[in-house]
């Protein structure tokens, strides 16, 4: 796993040079930004997602998430796809279970809930304003340098799930009370203060696969599986990139052979 | 079509001397491929094909999307995760529309500059580039329109603060941003009626893109040397060109086969790398993102908006820093009256080079000041590159044609290609010696 530090709360040029050159230095709690760069499975031109880690991030979504967030954009049935979690349908009709959704059939009065099914979307969770996380992993960038251009992207990625994984695993362990509201310090989130309570501690979940539960491991598991629910096409897209990518590589061989030919008459006359 | 002397269309079957009778389709099909096209053209006059796919490809993408979209404030965010996720291929009609978008960007400044280092702007194409000014405005309008459709965090700021911009203008401003609203903030009515514009705007640009056409096929393309083609006769014009089918087709299209495998590097890898994380963010009306960002190609002018930080006289820095970036748009299009050289082509002028490249940089400098949060230096740059900009059209190009003595011209489009045609053989006979030796 590489460390890096990208200053995220730009503006001074010179400060965000500064700390991109030094690996791993205390940004920290006063301004937040730090990002450890995670390697996933599905980085790369080739990557895909790995089912039993997509799995084991549900789980912690199921279990630790869930009772905060929403994930509003997922339905049940895609939790079935072969390129991501892959579970039968037994199974997603089990997970659907474990939901309740608002019963919008004509009986139903307003307020009724029934038990989801696999069509139904995981339910949105609104209750104490913590933001639905079906797009999380698109909706925050982890790099930003050099010099807030983004470049490091190219090498990087946007960094969507590096910075889920870092919010999950950089708190300090401090809080501060601000207008009567307890914000816990963490050296991820921009202004270094949070309002969520450090979600994960060792074994809060028990996988089924028997992984140890480490923060880090639940951290890493359920960014990649936030990672899905922003883009479950993702496998899907980047074994199309290959395909397309050798395609209109070998047209434009093709094509510059044929200029070259239509071509060679028009130049050889004049070179004579 | 009229200027350079061709060969006519001569219907040969039966069937297309009915037609011919009937309606001239043949002879248009047949003047506009066959045009003869100056021989020694670049690589840099590949762009105008490669945007004609662009707007092709937007409007088929566009229809596409259309028929999943739903334009209305509590319904476009989730039909835009809809598509993504429950289309079948919607995601990749919709990465290919939103990277499409900036392909078009990429190219059309490549269009442009290469309009104004070859001098294409000069007499007798004013009209050719005045047109195309229109197009490129046409496509500004239509692209920030567009961007507000998924209506994500900075659709919603983005359109509330360019809309915004209106109401600098003194007295009428304020009703014109509340006309364009069709209420007293961003809401429903504005997305609507964005989403009609966008729709429509597309089809207004390919209106313009065929009098563009028209109008540099009745003068004939611009070239490296600047030099027209000789029109004394159908043997001298066809000294220095070629038909444009199937030479400058199937070079135009190897062309456009190498700027796609960028682009699906782009689209498969990295689609949202241009793009905004906020915009992955539901539009809330009640909460204001940290840095509002346009989208990479308006970068420049909103670096040139933001640059005016003074009231001048009785114009406050908010019309000012209006003014100054629609201005900007104006000396761009007036370029072919400032311009006061008598030698078209950049190429034969040393001294409009250095000032030109020194304006390519600070395109890139106004670029990179845009995308910054407006602080520390960051005026101070942009206010710079934006006296630059000023001072390239309206004082350096007027001068620089009366201080300037330029290189000698080549007689002939057909001697230019002669002399390319030489060097290459020289140097290609010249690398063959040197492993020898």
């Amino acid at each position: 796993m590489r460390i890096l530090t990208a200053a995220r709360s730009a503006g001074l040029l010179a400060a965000a040079a500064t700390a991109l050159a030094l690996p791993l230095a205390a940004s920290a709690a006063e301004g937040g930004g730090h990002v450890t760069d995670v390697s996933y499975s599905f980085e790369g031109p080739l990557g895909t997602f790995d089912q039993a880690q997509l799995q084991r991030g549900l789980q912690v979504y199921n279990e630790v998430c869930s009772a905060c967030h929403g994930l509003k954009f997922v339905a049940f049935r895609t939790l079935g796809d072969a390129t991501g979690p892959g579970y039968d349908d037994d199974q997603v009709a089990a997970m659907a279970a474990l939901y309740q959704v608002a019963d919008t059939s004509d009986e139903a009065m307003p307020g009724d809930t029934r038990t989801a099914v696999a069509s139904d979307k995981f339910p949105p969770n609104e209750s104490v304003g913590a933001p639905d996380l079906s797009l999380m992993a698109k909706a925050r960038a982890g790099f930003h340098g050099p010099m807030g251009l983004g470049i490091s992207q190219l090498v990087n990625g946007i960094g969507g799930p590096e910075y889920i994984y870092s919010i999950l695993t950089h708190y300090t362990g401090e809080t501060q009370d601000v207008a009567g509201v307890t914000l816990y310090e963490n050296e991820t989130m921009a202004g270094g203060l949070i309002s969520m309570a450090p979600p994960l501690s060792d074994d809060i979940v028990e996988y089924a696969d028997g992984t140890p539960a480490t923060v880090e491991q639940m951290a890493k598991d359920v960014s990649a599986f936030l990672m899905w629910t922003a883009e479950p096409k993702l496998a899907d897209r980047k074994a199309a990139g290959a395909r397309n990518f050798i395609f209109v590589a070998l047209l434009a061989v093709l094509l510059y052979l044929t200029n070259k030919k239509l071509w060679a008459n028009v130049k050889k006359k004049k070179a004579a | 079509m009229a200027g350079i002397p061709h060969e006519k269309y001569e219907p040969k079957t039966g069937f297309e001397k009915w037609v011919h009778a009937r309606l001239g389709i043949g002879a248009m099909i047949y003047d506009t491929l066959m045009i003869p096209t100056p021989k020694n053209l670049n690589w840099m006059w590949i762009w105008g094909i490669i945007l004609t796919f662009c707007l092709a490809l937007q409007i088929v993408t566009g229809i596409v999307l259309v028929m999943h979209y739903t334009p209305h404030v509590d319904l476009a965010f989730a039909s835009v995760e809809h598509i993504m996720r429950d289309v079948n291929g919607g995601w990749l009609i919709r990465y290919v529309h939103m990277n499409g978008a900036s392909l078009f960007f990429i190219a059309v400044y490549f269009h442009i500059f290469r309009g104004l280092y070859y001098g294409s702007y000069k007499a007798p194409r004013e009209i050719t580039w005045i047109i195309g000014v229109l197009i490129y405005l046409a496509m500004m309008a239509t692209a920030f329109m567009g961007y507000v459709l998924p209506w994500g965090q900075m659709s919603f700021w983005g359109a509330t603060v360019i809309t915004n911009l209106f109401s600098a203008l003194p007295l009428v401003g304020q009703p014109i941003v509340e006309w364009l609203w069709g209420g007293f903030a961003v809401d429903n009515p504005t997305l609507n009626r964005f989403f009609s514009l966008h729709y429509l705007l597309p089809f207004v640009i390919a209106g313009l893109v065929a009098v563009h056409i028209w109008a540099f096929h009745s003068t004939g393309n611009n070239n490296p040397t600047g030099v027209e083609v000789r029109r004394g006769s159908i043997e001298e014009a066809k000294k220095d060109t070629l038909p444009f089918w199937p030479y400058y087709v199937i070079k135009d299209l190897f062309a456009l086969a190498v700027v796609l495998l960028v682009f699906v590097v782009l689209v498969f890898y990295m689609p949202n790398w241009l793009g905004h994380p906020d915009n992955y963010i539901e539009a809330n009306p009640l909460s204001t993102p940290a840095h509002i960002v346009p989208e990479w190609y308006f970068l420049p002018f909103y670096a040139i908006l933001r640059a005016i930080t003074f009231d001048i006289w009785f114009i406050d820095s908010k019309l000012g820093g209006v003014l100054a970036m629609f201005g900007s748009i104006a000396v761009l299009a007036l370029a072919p009256w400032l311009d006061t050289s008598r030698t078209r082509s950049g190429r034969y002028r040393p001294k409009f080079k250095i000032w030109f490249w020194v304006f390519v940089v600070d395109f890139f400098v106004l670029m990179w000041c845009g995308g910054q949060p407006a602080e520390g230096l960051i005026p101070t740059i942009s206010l710079i590159g934006t006296i630059y900009w000023f001072g390239y059209f309206l004082v350096i190009l007027p001068l620089l044609g009366l201080v300037e003595t330029p290189k000698p011209v080549p007689a002939t489009i057909e001697e230019d290609f002669d002399r390319m045609m030489d060097e290459k053989y020289a140097k290609k006979s010249g690398a063959a010696a040197t492993p020898a030796e």
